[in-house]
């Protein structure tokens, strides 16, 4: 009886195994068969050329270089908002926060990361009417964009920078101490060094999460086609939304095609960003090894 | 010289402080937010109208009801499909497979943790939905069954991940002491991990159940949005998060568009009600039980 059961459980197991791969498998096939024959300097620079395109001295209006320049600053304006908070918060909650007051805000940042992010883009659209009233140049653009996303990923930067500094051996503290250095010092120049890699790790996973996001994005200023923004308070063009408008929105072949080689180009893009991620990672884990 | 540093200690711990509060006060705001816009709404509409009337706003009936059932289908029939699913996973990598298949797997399911749910959807469109459509031979394939199976691919990287970890934290002497007993690898599983492993399950199942309420994409590209009650997993539904981005393009001033706001906030409730269960189930856990004291 009991070898049936242990036969039972291998076979479950196994064939959970098998599904979890084939799925992954056939998905990743058919993403890539449908979208490598896709891939060519057409599919980024339309019929503008690349030269021309990169040197701004054309308008790219049939390619996606205005969506990967649209998601690449739209990364880069949510780093540079998100980030100070982000650090600032971890910083505060790994050594400074008594208890009851690190309790309330793990809870806070904890709710943080579980609102759906639909909902943050309402938030930020609800601001954008509210602010509208007083700003009447001020519509959905790309800063609304990029501050309700520094939102979203606000809670991964904050729970990455407070465990990468906890998780610091005590010794290190008692050392710095010894030697006379205050706390500010002792984060400055002892701490935040030691933990730079897993702060930058986390910073690489709110990086991916900022650059797939389609639901913040299409609430607040994102449209299909607005070439590349000139100021903040420009709408713009993104990957991940061009993806979903050609799923519902094409027209003829060709622009499905364009949709797939989208697609594969912002999973390259997600998966790049991870395998850093998890290289810095490996790299951390090592050293702690060594370090005890 | 020394109330200078003194200063600059408190200056720094101001400013970090202040940081916390700007995100702690922006979290709150959210809610606030969808409350305020959202008022308007319960003046004219009675709240149980809103949650039990059907939506069909050319007869003047705004309620979200189906939304709630369809979200509620979504996500627990994904939930159904990926729990046999990733537990059978987590087993297989910490006890049954082979050292490096093992590791493998571990890998492919971290990789999979980083595909875009915007990319799941657009497969899903040209790849399940079709099938979808022949097997059964009904409808247009957009449906619950389509929207659950691509969200079980979604959330069962979380769960596994979670469910290894958990299998991981077991203490090794307890193991240990099944196997100088000649234990079978079921009791094992049965006896030891499985029990020991019990909130890092429940964990890993309602961290799945909040991943698979709030996407939007999933649901809004494969499962059809329609409005009316869903009667069959064949049916195309909406889920409250499809809801808001499908009326963002209606009149600011009308009811349509008020409605969002309480999707907003029921979802935001929501979610709140899971990040709370987690932490009160992490809070139990962690308190001295007398079974495991010995």
């Amino acid at each position: 009886m009991t070898r049936v059961f242990d036969f039972l459980l291998y076979i479950f197991a196994w064939i959970s195994g098998l599904i979890l791969v084939g799925a992954c498998g056939t998905f990743m096939v058919f993403l890539l068969t449908q979208g490598l024959p896709a891939l060519s300097f057409d599919l980024i620079f339309g019929s503008t050329g690349m030269w021309d395109a990169l040197l701004l001295k054309r308008v790219v209006s049939d390619g996606l270089l205005p969506a990967i320049v649209g998601t690449f600053l739209l990364v880069f304006l949510v780093l540079l908002t998100a980030l100070p908070f982000g650090l600032g918060a971890g910083i505060y909650l790994a050594e400074y926060a008594g208890k009851r007051s690190k309790s309330f805000f793990s809870l806070i940042f904890d709710l943080l990361a579980g609102v759906p992010s639909i909902v943050i883009g309402l938030f930020g659209f609800s601001l954008t009417i509210f602010l509208h009233k007083h700003f009447t140049f001020l519509t959905p653009c790309l800063l609304i964009s990029a501050l309700a996303l520094a939102l979203l990923v606000l809670p991964y930067l904050i729970r990455s920078t407070q465990m990468a500094l906890e998780e610091l051996p005590t010794s290190l503290r008692l050392t710095a101490a010894a030697l006379g250095a205050d706390q500010a010092t002792t984060i400055r120049f002892v701490l935040l060094p030691q933990a730079a890699a897993g702060i930058f790790s986390g910073i690489i996973l709110a990086i991916g999460r900022a650059a797939e996001d389609t639901a913040v994005i299409m609430l607040t200023g994102v449209v299909v086609s607005a070439g590349i923004p000139r100021s903040l308070f420009n709408s713009y063009e993104a990957l991940p939304f061009y993806i979903y408008y050609m799923a519902s929105q094409f027209s003829d072949q060709q622009e499905l095609q364009q949709g797939f080689g989208a697609a594969l180009i912002l999973l390259a893009i997600c998966g790049l960003l991870f395998t850093l991620a998890w290289l810095i990672r490996k790299k951390i884990t090592a050293r702690l090894l060594y370090h005890h | 010289m020394k109330s200078h540093v003194k200063r600059q200690a408190r200056g720094s711990r101001a400013l970090f402080f202040s940081a916390t509060v700007v995100g702690g006060v922006l979290t709150l705001s959210i809610f606030a937010f969808m409350v305020i816009l959202g008022l308007p709404l319960f003046s004219t509409h009675s709240l149980t109208l809103l949650l039990t009337q059907k939506w069909a706003p050319d007869q003047g009936l705004y309620g979200i009801f189906s939304f709630i059932c369809g979200t509620c289908a979504v996500v627990s029939l994904s939930l159904l499909v990926a729990f046999p699913l990733s537990l059978g996973n987590a087993i297989l990598i910490h006890l049954i497979a082979p050292r490096r298949l093992a590791r493998f797997l571990h890998q492919v399911v971290k990789m999979m943790t980083g595909i875009p749910t915007v990319i799941y959807g657009f497969v899903g469109i040209f790849f399940l939905v079709p099938l979808v459509r022949e097997w059964f031979s009904r409808g247009s394939g957009m449906s619950i069954l389509s929207a659950a199976l691509l969200l079980a691919l979604l959330i069962s990287p979380t769960m596994i991940l979670v469910f290894l970890e958990s299998f991981a934290a077991i203490p090794v002497s307890h193991i240990r002491a099944l196997e100088a007993l000649g234990g079978t690898r079921r009791q094992k599983l049965v006896h030891v991990i499985l029990p020991g492993a019990r909130t890092g399950i429940m964990t890993g199942l309602l961290l799945a159940s909040g991943r698979a309420l709030g996407d939007t994409m999933i649901a809004l590209m494969v499962a059809g949005n329609a409005t009316a009650q869903p009667e069959s997993l064949l049916d195309s539904v909406r889920t409250l998060t499809a809801h808001i981005a499908l009326v963002m393009a209606a009149d600011f001033d009308s009811i349509e568009f008020k409605t969002i706001f309480a999707c907003g906030i029921i979802l935001y409730l929501w979610t709140a009600i899971l990040t709370l269960s987690l932490r009160h189930l992490h809070f139990n856990s962690t308190k001295p039980s007398h079974d495991q004291s010995f």
